[in-house]
């Protein structure tokens, strides 16, 4: 699936052609790029939750006070 | 207030699939674009297609807000914004995503706002809204959704006048 649909706007051309090298390379850039964005994204979320139960912990707070402040 | 809505161009990709569906020459004749996705990919899990303006990889800041089945996360991207369908959806289905770009031929800096939903017959799905800015000021005059999309999956690019 390396092939690239082209349609230009102001003839209405469609053309289907294979992806540069240049284009391979920056589509993979990409695909990682937006990987690591959403890992680092949950793992600070999944961090935030551990540091929040955490205080819980030390507070010694029962599940429905815990429920009672979300 | 904007109120007609022109087709400007489509497509549906064929048997072969493709990796990127690329409008070209895009009038400056419209006050904002709409481009409206149906999109599957044949790899596993959900993710994102990548948009591009001019061929342009820089300048994309992005935040979203998502809710996937189970819990809700906001946080920050750059240009991968369009949620699309995988294998492990429900069997062909598309996710669904509608791209809104106000004063696109303008001379300031471009504000995109994407809403983005999978379809999945199971409890996890996604749905995201991201609000995208393109830090450049030329006028848009192409954009490219780049996946590795399957047959079926459609792109609609319509613009927008007020009159």
């Amino acid at each position: 699936m390396t092939n690239a649909i082209e349609i230009n706007c102001a003839t209405g051309e469609v053309i289907e052609r294979p992806l540069t090298a240049a284009e391979l390379t920056q589509r993979e850039a990409d695909a990682k790029a937006a990987l690591d964005a959403k890992a680092a994204d949950d793992k600070a979320a999944a961090d935030k939750e551990a540091k929040r139960q955490a205080v819980y912990a030390k507070l010694g707070l029962t599940a429905d006070e815990i429920a009672a402040l979300a | 207030m904007a109120n007609t809505y022109t087709l400007i161009a489509s497509n549906t990709v064929g048997s072969g699939g493709a990796s990127s569906i690329d409008f070209t020459s895009i009038p400056s004749t419209y006050t904002d674009l709409l481009l409206k996705c149906s999109f599957r990919i044949t790899s596993g899990g959900f993710n994102y297609a990548t948009l591009t303006f001019n061929g342009s990889s820089s300048g994309y800041t992005a935040r979203y807000v998502e809710g996937n089945g189970s819990a809700a996360s906001s946080g920050t991207a750059t240009n991968a914004v369009v949620l699309y369908n995988s294998s492990t959806s429900t069997t062909s289905t598309f996710a669904s995503t509608d791209l809104y770009i106000p004063n696109y031929a303008g001379s300031n800096y471009k504000s995109v706002s994407v809403d983005t939903v999978t379809e999945n017959n199971a409890t996890s799905s996604y749905a995201d809204l991201f609000a995208v800015l393109w830090s450049n000021s030329a006028a848009i005059n192409q954009l490219t959704l780049t996946a590795g999309l399957v047959q079926y999956s459609t792109a609609y690019l319509y613009g927008i006048k007020n009159s």
